[in-house]
């Protein structure tokens, strides 16, 4: 088991720079989900701790002592390829020992591992088939498989099961959260999905454009994001934005309608509210009113688009069902507390 | 295509069309048969004729054992052999090179093997035999060997760059991560994947050294170490008259070529085209 | 955070980049370069040197340095200009047909029809024969005592009696073009293949949707696509074609009376029976010029008229 740290780890790529000063402190059993934009880092920072991209500038250290130099296989940390890249002209047994082969382990300790890791994945009876005569599902479990013969001092994860459809992946998540109970190693894991991300993650690392944006458990990002970047690209459906001017106590919105934030300092241009964060009221008294451009009846949520007079379109989600058609006029009410004030390059103004 | 399921006329062009392209093919290959298992004494009279009346297998005896083919045969089966397994291993080293690194100076060197494909070969006869006899090595099959390989490094190094580009990086990054060196993860990982790519380089070089002529006349002389071709040549200026046996030696000349051939012909398309250009 | 280690790490970090990106790569290519370098491109620049000096095996111990000397023997040689002449004939004439026949063969492949793969087998076998062996197999099929191509020339009216057109000076370079033909189809039909399966076919569906006709589509969608393959494809293989000496000299030797005499062949014939090095390098030295000067042009044409 490890500790990882990254200290003002900066790649480049000829003269494009890809990764600036990122710094991050994993902690041993920590479960890391690394998110962001297509195009922002993310592979090319896990590949960078595994060894497999050089680092430009900073220090990759695994329970502090400096790895940049030290090639992948003298890293002892496993991947799981988005591809999977099962060798292809191996049986399942053979691509999961096949670490253990090349470093000389005997063939039975190498059998016993192997069985052990087939067990646990439910793939013992699939080891001597050659990748190509297996399932998707099932290739996934084999390259898991894979990284945990070798008992690792960490796991990275690049996209694991974004080439899986709904059902396995939702089973696939589940896996892979047990097996981090379990094994009780350190995690990095890359993804897309939010919902893996807020599932699986004890802390999430929010990248764009090659800068970490925030660290923090998911809750923390959901409910103090640092910047209108992590607090649109945390949280479904995504949160809305209005364009506010200050007041003394608070700030107006473009409708005249006033806000009050107290303890607020500085300027506001900005105001974030979560759809989950609206709530449907009189439109004779509401301070919002609005029409209802499209209603999505989920059965547990309904999703209302509303066109808001004098403000624009708004996202609004009500628990339950309601029963609300498109063109019903509406009023909305912002839940106290809930709002999050923004500068106008984008910073948080916190209280 | 479309084409040709409307068009009841336009369908059966297409099969004339195979029908030529088919007998353009085969006749020169059919004749070189047929002349082959005419009997002597019917050469003269039945020469032209589309079909003999009666067939022998005695002319491939009378080459096989009482003339020096055999040994031709032989010298060419090593020289072109060799030539094409040196020949693969040096250019799967070079084509893996291109295909996964980038380095300073790749433009340089691609450059250069382009250009070795461009100037006519010819042009370095005359010094390349002034080389080897310098070395002394005239009449000798490594020199042929070494100078064939040469010749063929750059067509099989672009051939194999193109195979090794099929390859997924991540099955080597995976390799690496399993604790290979980067040349254990090209042995036991992406050499395995490429061996129909391997096999179809050794078929192209093996089948370009079989056929190679002009150096092979101009360092070999003695009869020894005569190439098949060289000593093809030779008999037909000695004998020119013995059509048959000299058909018969043609036809076995044909053999390891087809067989190559046969192997290779399902990589063509793919394979040959998707890299490089060059024949 | 934790302090990042200086100096040794930062060597060790240049050490790891210098081996990864200049030393390695360079492992795996130096057989090959060292090879190549070896037996092509210094003999490559003693050939040109060549071209300065007589160096005649027959005469050994006469290797000088004339400048020019060869060069001027070049221009008033008549036998170089009959030779060029014949290359240009012989290269184009092989080109033309190569190139009908190969696209026809191409087109024909990107179709289905049964036994096709079987088809394909045996259309793309002449380019496995061994080239002395077309050499010589159309060297007989053109001898009317053992070939029928002089008696069914004569029967359609081509020729007026049966004899050998590779001993009609008139005729004779049509035999090795005719080999030449027979051995260069598949290559041609093996890259205008790639290149035509290559063209998506959902753009031949949207043009017949749109009423297109199978001589429009072609015209419209595949030619265009061919195009940037068959600019490729042509200029490197005039140039093969023009240096291309193994068919003719085994065919006719350049004769009768020169009048197949292409300069490859004269290179090797000078360079292989006369031992006249010196002279053959000249000559080598002027076909390399001539094709650097073609490539150049049809480059600059093709970047004018294929957008790439
Ligand atoms: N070998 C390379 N050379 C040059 N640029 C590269 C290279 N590899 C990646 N990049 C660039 O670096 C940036 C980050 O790439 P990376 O693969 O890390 O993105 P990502 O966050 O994983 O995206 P995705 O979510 O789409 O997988 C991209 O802009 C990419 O174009
Ligand atoms: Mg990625």
């Amino acid at each position: 088991m490890a500790r990882l740290d990254l200290v003002g780890i900066e790649k480049r790529f000829g003269g494009v720079e890809v990764l600036r000063d990122v710094n991050l402190s994993i902690a041993d059993g920590e479960f890391i989900v690394l998110v962001g934009p297509s195009g922002c880092g993310k592979s090319t920072l896990l590949r960078m701790i595994a060894g497999l991209e050089d680092i430009s500038a900073g220090e990759f250290q695994i329970d502090g002592q400096r790895m940049n130099e030290v090639p992948p296989r003298d890293r002892d940390i496993a991947m799981v390829f988005q591809s999977y890249a099962l060798y292809p002209h191996m049986d399942v047994a053979r691509n999961m020992g096949f670490s253990m082969e090349i470093r000389g382990a005997e063939a039975s300790a190498r059998a016993s591992r192997v069985a052990a890791a087939a067990r646990t994945l439910g793939l013992d009876k699939l080891t001597a088939r050659l990748p190509r005569a297996l399932s998707g599902g099932q290739r996934q479990r084999v390259a898991m498989g894979r990284a945990i013969v070798r008992e690792p001092r960490a796991f990275l994860f690049d996209e694991p099961l974004s080439n899986l459809d709904a059902a396995l992946r939702v089973e696939m998540r589940l896996e892979i959260a047990r097996l981090h109970q379990r094994l009780k190693a350190t995690m990095v894991y890359v993804t897309h999905d939010q919902v893996e991300a807020l599932t699986l993650a004890d802390r999430i690392v929010v990248l764009n454009g090659g800068i970490v944006q925030q660290v923090g458990t998911p809750l923390d990002l959901y409910q103090t994001p640092a910047n209108r970047f992590v607090a649109q690209f945390i949280g479904s459906p995504t949160m809305n934005i209005l364009g506010v001017s200050r007041t003394d106590s608070g700030v107006r919105l473009a409708n005249g309608a006033e806000i009050a934030l107290p303890g607020l300092s500085g300027p506001v241009a900005e105001l974030g509210i979560r759809p989950e964060h609206l709530d449907l009221a009189d439109p004779a008294t509401a301070p919002l009113t609005g029409t209802a451009d499209v209603v999505e009846h989920l059965g547990s949520d309904t999703n209302v688009y509303v066109q808001v007079d004098g403000v624009g379109p708004l996202m609004v989600r009500q628990h339950g069902h309601v029963p609300l058609r498109a063109g019903d006029r509406l009023g909305l009410v912002l839940q106290p507390g809930q709002t999050h004030a923004f500068t106008a390059d984008g910073r948080t103004v916190r209280a | 295509m479309a084409v040709a399921r409307r068009n009841p006329l336009l369908t059966l062009g297409k099969y004339a069309a195979i029908l030529f392209y088919l007998s353009f093919a085969l006749f020169p290959l059919y004749w070189l048969l047929k002349i082959s298992i005419t009997p002597d004494q019917l050469i003269y009279t039945e020469g032209t004729a589309l079909w003999p009346t009666d067939a022998t297998l005695e002319n491939f005896g009378k080459v096989i054992w009482q003339t020096d083919f055999l040994r031709f045969f032989w010298n060419s089966l090593i020289v072109s052999l060799a030539a094409a397994a040196i020949t693969t291993v040096i250019a799967a080293g070079a084509g893996y090179a291109f295909s996964r690194f980038r380095f300073p100076g790749q433009k340089l060197v691609i450059a250069l093997m382009l250009l070795t494909q461009m100037f006519p070969l010819l042009m370095i006869i005359a010094p390349i035999y002034k080389i080897v006899a310098m070395l002394g090595l005239l009449n000798s099959l490594s020199s042929l060997i070494l100078v064939y390989t040469a010749f063929n490094i750059p067509f099989a190094t672009f051939l194999m760059q193109s195979f090794f580009d099929g390859i997924p990086k991540d099955l080597e990054d995976a390799a690496m991560m399993d604790g290979c060196t980067r040349f254990q993860a090209l042995r036991k990982v992406i050499l395995p994947l490429t061996l129909p790519g391997l096999g179809a380089t050794l078929g192209f070089i093996f089948t370009a050294a079989w056929s190679e002529v002009l150096f092979a006349l101009m360092l070999i002389r003695s009869e020894d170490s005569m190439t098949f071709p060289v000593g093809m040549l030779t008999f037909v200026s000695k004998f020119s008259v013995d059509w048959g046996q000299m058909m018969a030696a043609g036809v076995l000349a044909l053999i390891p070529s087809c067989l190559f051939f046969i192997f290779i012909q399902r990589y063509l398309v793919q394979g040959l085209t998707s890299g490089a250009v060059k024949g | 955070m934790t302090q990042v280690s200086t100096a040794p790490g930062a060597t060790r970090a240049h050490q790891r980049f210098v081996w990864s990106h200049v030393i390695e790569p360079y492992l795996y290519l130096t057989p090959a370069l060292v090879l190549i370098a070896l037996v092509m491109l210094i003999p490559l620049v003693v050939g040109v040197s060549y071209s300065f000096q007589s160096i005649m095996l027959l005469k050994p111990g006469q290797a000088e340095w004339v400048a020019l000397d060869n060069y001027v023997a070049l221009w008033s040689d008549t036998k170089f200009w009959i030779s060029l002449e014949n290359t240009l004939v012989w290269t184009f004439g092989s080109l033309f047909f190569q190139f009908t026949l190969g696209l026809g063969l191409a087109l024909l492949l990107n179709t289905q029809f049964p036994l096709k793969r079987l088809f394909q087998a045996i259309v793309f076998l002449p380019w496995a024969v061994p080239t002395f062996l077309t050499a010589l197999t159309w060297a007989w099929l053109f001898n009317p005592v053992i070939g029928p191509l002089p008696h069914w020339l004569a029967a359609i009216g081509v020729l007026p009696e049966p004899f050998n057109i590779l001993g009609d000076p008139d005729l004779a370079i049509w035999g090795p073009i005719a080999a030449n033909i027979w051995f260069g189809v598949p290559f041609f039909a093996i890259t205008l293949l790639a290149a035509l399966q290559s063209i998506p076919s959902e753009l031949y569906e949207a043009a017949e949707i749109d009423g297109a006709s199978a001589w429009q589509s072609f015209t419209k969608i595949t030619l265009p696509f061919l195009a940037p393959m068959i600019a490729i494809t042509v200029m490197l293989r005039t140039i093969w074609i023009a240096n291309f000496a193994d068919l003719i000299f085994i065919m006719t030797g350049g004769g009768p009376a020169n009048s197949t005499q292409i300069l490859s062949t004269y290179i090797f014939t000078t360079a292989f029976k006369k031992l006249d090095f010196g002279y053959a390098s000249t000559l080598a030295v002027a076909l390399l010029f001539l094709l650097f000067v073609y490539a150049v042009v049809l480059l600059a044409l093709r970047r004018r008229f294929v957008r790439l």
